[in-house]
């Protein structure tokens, strides 16, 4: 198993190279894509016979590259084979996705060399069993798709974009390599040996803030979310769809490896700390998406709560695992881990239906869009089971996971401990309202992109995407539609990365009348997606048979009536900026300080009246922009060093090395 | 119980439900414009409407897509499932397991979600302004309700519904403050949720103050004989959930005999009865709120519904 699975990756990391020719091929972005989409299907099917017929197994593999006295070591268990299969499903379908989108490319030496590449570091990571090859994968990740983000280096916007994520993601890895460094101190950096030491409670408790920190600056929890909208728009569509999608699970991967895993028994303060931070990300996250007008800028944003939901779910099953609670655990972490993997598969489906758009009008701006249901029927239809999806609605898959974690909060009143009964209400309702903006976001980004009249001339004049693109995009959403009817399926899946990593797992749901999913027992709650999803389907059918036998099915066109004053400009709709405005209004002003301003010429002048909108990121304001304006000074006082004469230069050497040997002396 | 009777108890209650929402629209229209000295329209108008406009052509705006004609029956669908879910003379029927009160929340958030893309689709202003009115209403109503379910289902151990109502039929319930709360906050919903007096106006056609009526201003014909019956099942379907976790008394048990069955469906017509009528005088001693007042009162709700689920972490019996 692990020796295919590393042989797929060679693959990959063969075709990086290979890029760089194919690149000025003609056919060469097909043959590449192709490879890729070979590669990573191997993979996903490895890592799911794995996890569904030997999930007991932990095969491993020590390769003699990496540190000398160390190799490389890769290991193959439960989780490593949810998350491969996550990884390569998520990247299977952008490579599927690209065989049609990669061929507009520009300049695909820019992108070509680094996308396989990219896909590798994150399986690498995934297989990881020493610290060296997990940070070196890690690092690997940031980098090729920094590459990619900047890969289209002439807008000004991409470059900042570039430097920011360049910066946050040394960040992350900076943090990582002190957790690692803590955790090794005393084992080494084989996980196995990590595993086997026994740290101390307070330096566990040290590693877990780091990591947060590390891998939740990748995940983009909030505050460390700044770096996230700016780089995931930026780069080409599907790889914005695998960084949204999927990178953002390396990270959770990341996370769940080291404190579930790495480390001793949880302390219940760590849960604190995560909910702390997963709620308000997953309710600021989804409002500042509510706030945007640029399509991925929306998405982007919208992973950012999406992070936050799988981030409160994985701190429930922290809470519930430091009190002992084990299969409560279980149902909090099954919960985040489903969500995590709905989260990829609608995620990418999204970002591709945003590079299809992008693709057939040039437009990342929605009040630049609209109408485009009539031009773009496939996609538009891919795209809204994406949109119910993302927002929780049932029968979709998204709803099952916020399902489970809603569950999971509910039977929280049985932890012991003062604190998390005060915070996890508190948490319960960030949830309620994230999933009631959430669906508001997705009928705006809908509504004003692919409803309504065009608001441009590229709008009128879009055209269907190609086959490839909408193969990836319908398969996406057969499957949001699949976990959504039968997720017991998953659930089960799941049952052995639960098993391993919080000790228990849910209740076997497969077999139970109907597949009904019953998270703890009958009495107290029970969802079956199948019979809702067929019941429903019988209902609609029913009245529209009934309608058309027994009333009119007539049926006239004619122009819109709009309360009899209907007008053929297209500007007279509704925009991206109009629709958020009454939510701006009321959470607005406390959030992102928004205010807005309307300038009024005075009467008989002909000068046009204007409203404009101003929204902070009061995060960026806050914490940012000191961090950015103290470094600015200190940078300004230390350029002097760079104009000394040479005298000053060697009286400032001689001082600096009197004072280390008296450190040393010391 | 055979299977048999199982099924027939279940269609029973969606027929009753599916029969009975535009009796009980007409009913509040009745007693409001008694109310109001008004004669107002017969208690069987709704019906003759609904009969009226589904023999009428359908009159689609000339940019209207697929989905504009499919939306009807999905909103329709999501609200009659969720109807159903609600037990409304006996507890314990067919389905009741396949869905729980928070998936009957998002059921009728799907059903809420299409509305609004439905209002946006012709391309018109008042579609837009509709559903962006809707799009805040909801993003305070639907945590307030998903809250308020978290109280009460803390408190009866349970988000069945059917386990809900007999949790709250026994006596293990006593008195708590925090089942207070989430009764008026369970209320502001159901009002603002229902396009109702104070939150939007059912009977305005005044284009600047409206929300839902804007939204569904370019159905016409049988689409919106579907969209009109859909509201007026989500308004039973609201006036139902308050009945059966706030009054659960009288509702028949899973294993009720059929006598059982028909004094549950007694009781639950006077329990429509009274709560119809005291919306219908709750509404005409009210005026409609300004858009951005509507926030703080929902506002209240979420409070209050906060409070109830905090107060049930701390303490037990409260």
């Amino acid at each position: 198993m692990i020796a295919v699975a590393l042989w797929s990756v060679a693959a990959l990391l063969v075709l990086a190279p290979a890029g760089i020719v194919l690149s000025t091929h003609p056919r060469g972005s097909v043959i590449l894509y192709g490879g890729c989409l070979i590669a990573t299907s191997t993979l996903c099917v490895t890592a799911l016979s794995d996890l569904l017929y030997f999930p007991h197994l932990t095969p491993s593999a020590t390769l003699p590259i990496g540190l000398p006295w160390l190799g490389a070591h890769f290991r193959l268990d439960a989780l490593s084979a949810f998350f491969l299969i996550v990884v390569n499903l998520g990247g299977a379908a952008a490579s599927l996705f690209a065989l049609g989108y990669g061929r507009h490319e520009d300049s695909p030496g820019r992108v070509l060399p680094f996308y396989p590449a990219y896909l590798a570091g994150m399986n690498v990571i995934v297989l990881a069993n020493d610290a060296f090859s997990f940070l070196v994968a890690w690092e690997f990740m940031s980098l090729t798709s920094w590459a990619m983000v900047v890969s289209h280096h002439r807008e000004a916007e991409n470059v900042r974009a570039g430097y920011v994520y360049l910066l946050m993601a040394s960040f992350g890895t900076l943090a990582l390599l002190l957790a690692f460094g803590l955790l090794a101190s005393g084992a080494g950096y084989d996980f196995d040996a990590i595993r086997a030491s026994h740290p101390s409670a307070a330096l566990s408790g040290a590693v877990m803030i780091l990591v947060l920190l590390g891998a939740g600056s990748k995940a983009g929890l909030v505050p460390l979310h700044a770096w996230l909208p700016l780089a995931h728009p930026a780069a080409p569509s599907h790889v914005s769809g695998l960084m949204s999608g999927v990178m953002t699970k390396v990270a959770v991967y990341g996370f769940v490896r080291i404190v579930f895993d790495l480390l001793p028994e949880p302390v219940w303060w760590w849960s604190m700390v995560m909910l702390l931070v997963g709620g308000p990300s997953a309710t600021l996250g989804v409002l500042y998406a509510l706030m945007q007008r640029d399509i991925k800028r929306v998405l982007a944003y919208s992973t950012i709560e999406n992070i936050g939901i799988i981030f409160t779910g994985l701190g429930l099953a922290l809470a519930f695992k430091a009190e002992g609670l084990d299969w409560v655990a279980a149902l909090a972490f099954t919960a985040a881990m489903l969500h995590v993997f709905n989260h990829a598969l609608f995620k990418s489906l999204l970002f591709f239906g945003a590079g299809a758009v992008l693709g057939a009008t040039g437009e990342r701006d929605m009040e630049k869009l609209g109408g485009l249901i009539h031009r773009m029927p496939k996609t538009a239809f891919a795209l809204l089971v994406g949109c119910v999806a993302i927002s929780a609605l049932p029968p979709f898959n998204g709803f099952v996971s916020e399902w489970l974690t809603f569950q999971a909060i509910l039977l929280s009143p049985q932890l012991p401990s003062w604190g998390l009964k005060l915070v996890i209400p508190a948490v319960g309702g960030l949830l309620a309202l994230a999933a009631a903006f959430a669906a508001a976001c997705f009928v705006k980004l809908y509504g004003i992109s692919f409803l309504g009249r065009p608001r441009s001339d590229v709008a009128a004049s879009a055209h269907e995407t190609d086959h490839f693109s909408l193969t990836a995009m319908l398969v996406l959403a057969a499957l949001c539609l699949v976990a959504g009817i039968l997720p017991g399926l998953f659930i089960d899946a799941l049952a052995p990365v639960s098993k391993d990593m919080v000790g228990s797992m849910m209740p076997h749901q497969v077999g139970l009348q109907w597949l009904t999913i019953v998270p703890i027992a009958e009495s107290r709650s029970s969802y079956n997606g199948l019979l809702v999803f067929l019941f429903a389907a019988l209902c609609g059918t029913a009245a529209a048979t009934a309608i058309h036998r027994f009333a009119s099915d007539r049926l006239r066109r004619a122009p819109a009536w709009d309360c009899g004053y209907p007008d053929p400009n297209p500007a007279i709709q509704y925009s991206a900026s109009s629709f958020s405005q009454p939510i701006r209004r009321v959470f607005g002003s406390v959030v992102f300080a928004a205010r807005e301003i309307g300038e009024m010429p005075p009467p008989s002048s002909p000068a046009p009246a204007r409203l404009q909108v101003e929204v902070h990121d009061l995060i960026w304001d806050v914490l940012y922009a000191p961090i950015a304006k103290l470094i600015g000074f200190a940078t300004d006082r230390i350029n002097i060093l760079q104009f000394l004469t040479i005298r000053r230069y060697l009286t400032l050497v001689f001082v600096a090395l009197v004072v280390l040997l008296l450190v040393v002396a010391l | 119980m055979t299977a048999l009777s199982d099924i027939l108890s279940q269609g029973a209650q969606m027929s009753l439900v599916l029969g009975g929402a535009p009796l009980l629209t007409g009913f509040v229209r009745k007693v409001k414009a008694r109310l109001l000295r008004r004669r107002g329209p017969p208690l069987l108008q709704p019906y003759r409407d609904l009969i009226r406009l589904m023999r009428k052509d359908v009159v689609l705006a000339d940019n209207a897509s697929w989905l504009f004609r499919v939306i009807p029956y999905l909103i329709f669908a999501g609200t009659w499932v969720a109807a159903s879910l609600v037990p409304t003379f006996g507890n314990g029927l067919l389905f009741s397991w396949t869905a729980d009160l928070i998936a009957i929340i998002a059921l009728l958030g799907s059903a809420r979600f299409f509305q609004a893309l439905a209002g946006m689709d012709v391309g018109t202003a008042f579609g837009g302004i509709g559903s962006s009115r809707e799009g805040m209403i909801a993003s305070l109503a639907e945590p307030a309700m998903l809250i308020t379910v978290f109280s009460v289902a803390m408190i009866a151990g349970s988000t069945q519904l059917s386990n809900v109502a007999e949790f709250m039929g026994s006596d293990a319930v006593g008195l708590r403050v925090s089942l207070g709360m989430a009764f008026v906050a369970l209320t502001i919903v159901a009002l603002a949720e229902n396009a109702r007096i104070p939150v939007d106006n059912p009977a305005t056609h005044l284009e600047l103050t409206m929300v839902h009526e804007a939204m569904v201003l370019e159905y016409s014909g049988r689409h919106l004989a579907l969209i009109d019956l859909s509201s007026q099942l989500k308004l039973l379907l609201y006036v139902s959930l308050i009945a059966c976790v706030f009054l659960p008394w009288g509702t028949a048990t899973a294993d009720a005999g059929a006598g059982r069955l028909a004094f549950g469906a007694l009781l639950y017509f006077g329990k429509l009865t009274v709560l119809g009528f005291l919306l219908a005088v709750f509404e005409t001693s009210i005026a409609k709120m300004r858009v951005f007042r509507i926030p703080e009162f929902l506002g209240a709700a979420l409070m209050l519904a906060l409070l109830a689920t905090l107060l049930r972490f701390v303490s037990g019996s409260l």
